[in-house]
């Protein structure tokens, strides 16, 4: 059984201009310890897959399909015992740390809660378990700080302890919702340094939610491109940098400024990124597609499994050397 | 803390002595003093008066005799109306109503307030929020004048439950629809802002965090949601203390309560000007205060305010 | 089928999805707004009660200051409201016709409300650009005074002025407009601040623009959104003020009437069996109220659309 397995996951939204459908039919997977990259554009529904999953979405937000986390349906469960998997089986870190911590509450008392709640440790055992966790993740002073209000870290620090926020009751999987980008770059770079030792020293799976190939490319074992809430192509994070098989991959993929080629023009995707409440009947890649075909934008292309366990949905037939 | 409050007060201080000034400046502007009115009074008996209530001073003596008494004694003076009478005997006996009744319209308006909207914020679009914002609507409309001859014309005149004016000592017979008239409009207010405030932030990442670390709902609203859901209301609760003393006047006027209300407007059509002046002023001090209270609460709420 | 014609379908739809992007944002406002149920219907309603109260007395029967002695003082329980004395609202206790009072009545709410909000929008909304616009000292000390005057009870001091210099609707509208300018001051301010980074707001200063036109070229017609919202909830607000001023019987005086005083009057009467001298006031002030509330949410969700 896998960790985590989600099946045709769709979620829609009903908003004042109709239902927005942010996912249509994801499908994926991750076995525990496993890390897997989700890459793709703002608006992909890459956030919305992981949110649905644990049950986060906006109040005018629904889910359909099925989210097995260890056998157990996570969309039908009962919010209590849902309350008992979030944080003690999956935990989850957001984009943004400045708002993602509560602002009108010491960090001792945001950390504590959860061990008192799901361990049912006394307030003193849990704010002194909570001072070493953010050891770990290595904040200084930890004990002195840790009754200090959000707003008296810098970003960096506050991602910090929203990591070790979610590692506190040791999870089996980290979703983490493009936890560097709103971050400077000096800072992205030992987030990531931070989060990889984390995933060696606790085994725990992570789910990288990003938009940025560069994290990817260092991190990840699998990768899995979305675009438009659909996935377009899946493997190992090797055979999707190393020879894409979709064409938005590749284009994704010569889009990244390289120093070791001279390019006097940067590549792009011509194009504007989906509208997701009129998206096209077929693959939603279509209208900004090079190599597009008539039946492109009418019959959804199936996300079919080939070569060494990849997958992707592309009426264009494969061919290796593409 | 303490540092904070003393500068709070250093910015109270001259306010109240603007006010002081402003209203002494007002009434000096006034065509005629309280005394020629309606009977021609002879000079002498007219420089008499005049002595007896330092009018015979130059102005900025008066109004500096003035300051230094309300300041320094909390006198106001003697009123020009009732002749026998000082100002302050006039609020002894009016402010303790109006501070009964007052206090309790404060209290549902806020108590019954802040319950409509954080109910309807949390069943956001079932039929409680629906009932909540049609119950906040409605009272919007109804503010305290409206509201009186209806609970009179409802309570008193067709069911006879309850008196429909006097105060009989305070009896709680006598202070329900002064309470209720009052503070209906301010409820409203207060569910309204409460729900909206409620709504935007169960809608901020941090109730995502918090949800995500497996609270329960209960938890969310009463640990993550409450502290800055309370700042815009608590904004609010200033003005609607100035505002609720003012509506003060025509609960005193409509229901014959005897609080300073009532003396408020006799004062102003007899033109008694010294009831008047103490009355704005003390008011003003109340509400500077009041004003105060509620800087030191949002500072204890919002640890971004530095002391 | 073409195979051609699918992909340019595709196409041609998402040229028209850029084209719903470029709506601008009082076009995409005025959508919302007439998607708002309850705000058209507190449109219309309030038009209603315009036409009624500037176009009303045509249809009155009687003059609204004629006295009708047989159904004054102890016979006023015979001035039932009916059309075939005319009287469509009935008389009031001096056998006066309540339909001609109500709409003088309303009429008077109506322009004491835009007045006073007009007043208030015009110097708040100049003060809080001109506090917002040059910042620092000016800034602290004109915000500085807008907070004194905040914490004096305006009430009071608004009844003082009414009793100094004479009960006189001239004296309601500047009270009551010079006194309710506060608020306006603070939130244009608020958004002066944030406006004034704004790239055209640095290029004009580039250019050697003076302030003064900067303020009333550049950044007052950006406040444009929020005054009109503003001013829309603060109609009703003046109203309410000048009611009950009116109710306590500073505000408007005799034979003018406004819909405070109507009510005052009514409701001093409403033991002796004459309901409707209460019930036709009541109504036109509560839907007057209503309708300039709907309308002004309408507003502001249309021109900041955020779920509520």
């Amino acid at each position: 059984m896998r960790l985590l397995e989600i099946n045709d996951l769709t979620v829609t939204f009903q908003t004042g201009d109709g239902e927005v459908n942010a996912v249509n039919g994801v499908s994926l997977g991750i076995d525990a310890g496993e890390t897997l990259a989700i890459v793709g554009e703002s608006g992909s529904g890459k956030s919305q897959t992981a949110f649905a999953a644990m049950g986060l979405l906006a109040r005018n937000g629904a889910a359909r399909g099925e989210v097995l986390f260890d056998g157990q349906n996570l969309l039908t469960l009962p919010q209590k015992a849902l309350n008992k998997v979030r944080s003690t089986q999956i935990s989850m870190i957001f984009q943004d740390p400045m708002t993602s911590l509560n602002p009108y509450m010491r960090i001792s008392d945001q950390m504590a809660e959860v061990l008192m709640l799901h361990k049912g440790m006394s307030k003193r055992q849990a704010v002194t378990e909570a001072a070493q966790m953010l050891d770990a993740v290595r904040i200084p002073d930890a004990r002195a700080r840790i009754t200090m209000y959000p707003h008296e870290f810098s970003g960096g620090m506050r991602q910090r302890i929203m990591i070790a926020m979610a590692l506190l009751c040791k999870p089996r999987l980290l979703i983490a919702d493009e936890p560097t980008t709103a971050l400077d770059v000096t800072v992205q770079a030992q987030i990531m340094q931070l989060l990889g030792e984390i995933r060696r020293d606790f085994g725990t799976a992570v789910i990288l939610i990003t938009h940025d190939l560069g994290v990817v490319a260092g991190f990840c074992d699998r990768t899995l491109v979305m675009y438009g809430g659909q996935v377009m192509e899946e493997g190992t994070t090797e055979q999707v940098f190393a020879a894409p098989s979709h064409p938005y991959t590749q284009g994704l993929l010569s889009a990244v400024p390289r120093i070791d080629r001279d390019d006097d023009e940067l590549a792009t995707i011509a194009g504007e990124p989906p509208d997701m409440s009129h998206l096209p009947a077929g693959c939603p890649f279509s209208p900004r597609c090079d190599v597009v075909r008539p039946e492109c934008p009418g019959q959804r292309p199936p996300l079919l499994a080939f070569g060494a366990g990849r997958r992707r949905a592309c009426h264009q037939p494969w061919t290796e050397e593409a | 803390m303490f540092s904070y409050i003393i500068r709070r007060l250093a910015v109270a201080v001259p306010t109240i002595l603007i006010l002081i000034v402003m209203s002494f400046m007002l009434m000096f502007a006034a065509p005629g003093g309280p005394f020629n009115s309606e009977r021609p009074l002879s000079p002498t008996v007219m420089a008499n008066i005049e002595a007896r209530y330092g009018l015979d001073q130059p102005y900025w003596k008066q109004m500096f005799d003035y300051t230094v008494n309300v300041v320094t004694r909390f006198d106001f003076g003697p009123s020009f109306q009732y002749r026998d009478r000082t100002v302050n005997d006039v609020i002894a006996q009016g402010f303790p109503v109006t501070l009964k009744y007052g206090f309790w319209s404060f209290v549902v308006a806020v108590v019954f307030g802040l319950g409509l909207g954080v109910v309807a914020a949390i069943r956001h679009n079932t039929w409680l929020d629906y009932l909540a914002v049609g119950i906040s609507i409605g009272a919007q409309v109804l503010p305290n004048f409206v509201m009186a001859p209806i609970l009179v014309l409802v309570f008193t005149l067709w069911l006879g439950w309850l008196p429909g004016g006097g105060w009989n000592g305070g009896q709680w017979q006598y202070v329900i629809l002064p309470v209720i008239a009052l503070s209906t409009s301010y409820m409203a207010s207060i569910a309204r802002i409460m729900r909206s405030s409620m709504l935007e932030v169960m809608n901020a990442g941090f109730i995502r965090t918090a949800r995500a670390k497996g609270l329960p709902m209960h938890r969310v609203i009463w640990k993550h949601a409450m502290k800055p859901a309370l700042l815009p209301v608590l904004s609010y609760l200033g003005p609607a203390f100035v505002s609720m003393v003012t509506g003060s006047v025509v609960i005193d006027v409509y229901f014959s309560t005897g609080g300073i209300g009532q003396f408020f407007v006799n004062s102003a059509f007899s033109r008694d000007y010294s009831v008047i002046m103490g009355i704005t002023i003390l008011v003003g001090v109340l509400t500077i205060l009041f004003n105060l209270v509620v800087d030191l609460l949002y500072a204890w709420i919002d640890p971004k305010i530095r002391y | 089928m073409f195979p051609d014609k699918a992909v340019a379908e595709g196409l041609g739809q998402a040229a028209q999805l850029a084209e719903v992007q470029g709506r601008s944002l009082w076009k995409d406002a005025r959508i919302r707004f007439f998607r708002n149920k309850a705000a058209v219907v507190a449109l219309y309603m309030l038009v209603a009660i315009c036409i009624f109260a500037f176009f009303g007395g045509w249809a009155a029967q009687h003059e609204r200051d004629a006295i009708d002695f047989a159904l004054s003082g102890p016979n006023a329980y015979k001035g039932v409201p009916s059309f075939a004395t005319g009287h469509y609202f009935g008389t009031d206790a001096d056998g006066r016709d309540l339909f001609a009072r109500t709409v003088q009545g309303t009429r008077i709410s109506l322009l004491v409300g835009i007045v006073g909000a007009l007043i208030a929008v015009i110097v708040g909304t100049l003060y809080g650009a001109i506090s917002g616009y040059f910042g620092g000292r000016t800034d602290g000390a004109m915000m500085r005074t807008v907070d004194i005057l905040m914490s004096v009870p305006y009430m009071f001091v608004l009844i003082l002025l009414l009793v100094i210099f004479g009960k006189s609707i001239l004296m309601l509208f500047v009270g009551i407009g010079l006194i309710s300018w506060l608020d306006m001051a603070r939130i244009a301010r608020g958004q002066t601040l944030t406006i004034k980074n704004k790239e055209f707001v640095e290029a004009a200063v580039a250019i050697g623009v003076r302030p003064m036109t900067i303020i009333l070229r550049h950044i007052v017609p950006n406040l444009a959104g929020i005054v009109v919202v503003y001013s829309t909830l603060l109609i009703p607000g003046m109203i309410i003020t000048e009611s009950f001023i009116s109710f306590l019987g500073l505000g408007v005086q005799e034979p003018n009437t406004s819909l405070g005083a109507l009510i005052s009057r009514g409701a001093s009467q409403m033991q002796y069996g004459v309901i409707w001298q209460l019930a036709f006031p009541l109504f036109f002030f509560i839907v007057t109220l209503f309708a300039f509330f709907f309308v002004g949410d309408g507003l502001r969700d249309a021109l900041d659309p955020k779920d509520r």
